[in-house]
C-alpha cells in the first residue's frame, strides 16, 4: 500500500537566504493519525505549505498518495484537504456559500456540493449559523468551519495546522471526537499542535522538527516508553513534617501539604507510599507535574540545540 | 480535473464574483450610472449644445460612446483588481491555489467576472443615455468585438496589478494616475483632428484612443484612426496581458512563498 505522504530530503531556502527545512524524509501511512510537532519556526508550517502548494520546495521530492506534486500537482491535490493555521476565508461570505464554493474548485457537482455541506454543517454544530455571514462567527466556530470546508471534497489525507488553538475545552475535545471518528472512517490525519496532550491522546505515530530537521520520528507508544522520569505532585491531608524525605527518590516540598517527588523509570510507587506512611502523612491525592511528552518535547529540542 | 469538473470550477469562481459585485451594488453599478449621467448633462447637454457638431454628429452623440467605453474599462479593470486583491489581502485565494483548479481556469473565472461587470454597467449606462440622445448601432460586429475585446484587456491589466499590489492604495494608484488620464486624453470628450500636429501624433501612443475610437466606429460609423490597426493592437495588447498574467500564476509570483 502506497503512504498517505512520502517526504524525501525536502528543503526550502526563502529568498532571505534562511533555510527553513534542511532536507527531512517522513513517511505517514494511510490510516494513520500522525503528529507533527515542534516549537515556533522550526519548519511545520513551511513543510505543509509545500504540500500543498502553497510555498515552492528548494529540493527534494513530495508524494501524496504515490503521486508526485512534480508531475501531477493536481492529482495530489485531490487527496488532500487543508485545515491552516490562520483564517483564510472570506469574511464577508456566508457560513454556507464558503463550503459550496470550495467544492465548486474541486469540481464537486452542486446538489453533491450541498448535501455535503449540510452534512458538515449539522456534524460540526454549524447548521444553525448556516446563512451567518463568517466574520460574525465565534473563533471556535470559525475553527469548525474550516475543518468543515477541508472535509468537502472527502480527502483521503487532512492535514491539521493547530486546528484547536484558541478554542475552549470542551470545544477542543468535541473536535477530538470527531476527528478521531473521521480517522477510524479511514482519513488519514496529520497534525500540528501545541498541545501535547492533544497529540498523545490522538496520534499513533509522530515526527518532532526543529531547526528544519527531523529530530525524531517514531510511534507515540515508543516515546512514551523512553521516558526515564515522571514527577508527581501529592496533596496531603496533613502539614508535611519539616524534615520529610523519602528515601531512593528526589523530593521537593512546595508548601506545607503539597509535595513533588521524581520517579525514575524503574522505580515503583509503593515505596513512596509506603516511606510517606511510615512516616505518618496521608496522602490524599496525586497528579502529573506536567504533561509526559511536553518533559520529553522539550528534552528532543534541547538536545538539537546543543 | 476533467472537462466538466473545470467547467463547474470556472462557473463557481465566476458566480462568486458577480455575487460579489451584486451584493456591494451602490459600490460597483450605482457610481457609474451617477457619474455618466452628469456627464451626459453636463458635457452632452448644458456645454454640448454650445460646441455644436463634432465629426458630422451632435455633442451628445459624439461623447456617449467614449463614456460607455470609460464606464467597461474602468469597471472591468476595478472588479478585477479589487476582488483579487482582496482574496489576496484576506488570504482567501489559498482556498483556490490548494484547489486542483487549473491556473487558467482561474485567470479566466476572475477575467470574465470582470468583464460581465463591465458589461452590466455598460448597459446600465446606455440606457441612462437613451434619456438624453437617440442611438442607433452603425456595425454589431465591431461593437460587440470591441467591447469584449476591451473589458478582457482591462480586466486582466487588472489582475495584474492586484497580483503586485500590496496595500489597498496600490490598487487606486493605477486607476487614478494612469488610468483616468489615459482616458480623458483618449479623445472622449474631443475628435483628434481638433488637436494640434504634435499632440495628434502623442495622441496616437494612448492605447484609449484605439479603444475609444473603434467603440465610436461601431457606434457611429466614424473614427479617427484606422479600424483595423486599432483592433489588431488591442488583440495584441490582449493575447500579451494574458500570457504575463499566465506567467505570474505559473511562477506563483506575490501568491506563493
Amino acid at each position: 500500500m502506497v503512504p498517505a505522504l512520502a517526504i524525501e530530503n525536502l528543503s526550502k531556502t526563502y529568498g532571505n537566504d534562511f533555510q527553513a527545512l534542511k532536507g527531512i524524509s517522513m513517511r505517514v501511512e494511510q490510516g494513520d493519525f500522525f503528529a507533527l510537532l515542534g516549537p515556533n519556526g522550526a519548519g511545520k508550517s513551511t513543510t505543509i505549505g509545500i504540500i500543498c502548494s502553497l510555498v515552492d520546495k528548494t529540493g527534494g521530492q513530495v508524494k501524496v498518495h504515490g503521486v508526485d506534486i512534480d508531475l501531477d500537482f493536481a492529482g495530489a491535490k485531490k487527496f488532500l484537504g487543508v485545515v491552516p493555521q490562520e483564517f483564510n476565508f472570506n469574511v464577508f461570505e456566508k457560513t454556507r456559500d464558503i463550503l459550496l464554493t470550495q467544492a465548486g474548485y474541486y469540481g464537486i457537482p452542486r446538489t453533491t456540493a450541498e448535501e455535503r455541506a449540510d452534512h458538515f454543517l449539522k456534524k460540526l454544530g454549524l447548521w444553525d449559523k448556516r446563512d451567518t455571514v463568517s466574520r460574525m462567527l465565534s473563533g471556535g466556530m470559525k475553527r469548525r468551519l474550516m475543518i468543515a470546508r477541508a472535509l468537502i471534497h472527502e480527502p483521503k489525507l487532512l492535514i491539521l495546522d493547530e486546528p484547536t488553538a484558541g478554542v475552549d475545552i470542551e470545544m477542543r475535545r468535541s473536535m477530538w471526537e470527531f476527528l478521531q471518528e473521521i480517522n477510524a472512517a479511514g482519513t488519514t490525519i496529520i497534525l500540528t499542535t501545541h498541545y501535547l496532550e492533544e497529540a498523545e491522546a490522538l496520534c499513533r505515530n509522530i515526527a518532532i522538527i526543529n531547526h528544519g530537521r527531523i529530530v525524531e520520528n517514531t510511534s507515540m507508544k515508543s516515546l512514551i516508553r523512553r521516558l526515564h522520569k515522571e514527577v508527581f505532585i501529592l496533596d496531603c491531608g496533613d502539614a508535611l513534617p519539616e524534615d520529610i524525605a523519602v528515601p531512593g527518590f528526589v523530593t521537593r516540598k512546595l508548601d506545607s501539604h503539597t509535595l513533588e517527588v521524581e520517579v525514575e523509570k524503574g522505580q515503583d510507587l509503593n515505596g513512596v507510599f509506603n516511606s510517606l506512611s511510615q512516616q505518618g502523612v496521608c496522602v490524599q491525592s496525586m497528579r502529573n507535574r506536567a504533561n509526559r511528552l511536553e518533559e520529553m518535547f522539550v528534552n528532543l529540542v534541547e538536545v538539537a540545540k546543543a | 480535473m476533467n472537462a466538466r469538473e473545470q467547467y463547474i470550477a470556472f462557473m463557481t469562481i465566476l458566480r462568486k464574483e458577480i455575487r460579489r459585485y451584486t451584493r456591494i451594488w451602490t459600490q460597483t453599478l450605482l457610481p457609474s450610472a451617477i457619474t455618466m449621467s452628469l456627464y451626459f448633462v453636463i458635457f452632452g447637454s448644458l456645454v454640448g449644445s454650445r460646441i455644436g457638431e463634432m465629426g458630422g454628429f451632435t455633442y451628445m452623440q459624439f461623447v456617449v460612446p467614449g463614456l460607455i467605453m470609460m464606464a467597461i474599462v474602468t469597471n472591468s479593470y476595478s472588479n478585477v483588481v479589487s476582488s483579487f486583491f482582496g482574496s489576496k489581502f484576506n488570504n482567501s485565494i489559498e482556498e483556490l491555489l490548494v484547489s486542483p483548479t487549473p491556473n487558467y481556469i482561474i485567470l479566466w473565472g476572475y477575467i470574465i467576472g470582470g468583464v460581465t461587470r463591465g458589461l452590466a454597467v455598460a448597459v446600465i449606462v446606455t440606457c441612462v443615455a437613451l434619456f438624453f440622445t437617440n442611438l442607433s448601432i452603425y456595425s454589431f460586429p465591431v461593437v460587440i468585438g470591441i467591447v469584449t475585446l476591451t473589458s478582457v484587456l482591462f480586466a486582466l491589466a487588472g489582475f495584474i496589478n492586484a497580483v503586485f499590489a500590496n496595500s489597498f492604495d496600490d490598487i487606486s494608484i493605477v486607476p487614478t494616475f494612469v488610468l483616468t488620464p489615459l482616458i480623458y486624453l483618449g479623445g472622449v470628450f474631443y475628435s483628434l483632428d481638433l488637436l494640434p500636429e504634435f499632440w495628434r501624433g502623442v495622441s496616437q501612443l494612448n492605447p484609449l484612443v484605439y479603444v475609444v475610437n473603434a467603440f465610436r466606429y461601431g457606434v457611429l460609423g466614424v473614427s479617427d484612426v484606422n479600424i483595423e490597426f486599432a483592433f489588431g493592437m488591442i488583440a495584441a495588447f490582449t493575447v500579451a496581458a494574458y500570457l504575463y498574467c499566465m506567467h505570474l500564476l505559473n511562477s506563483g509570483t506575490r501568491l506563493r512563498q
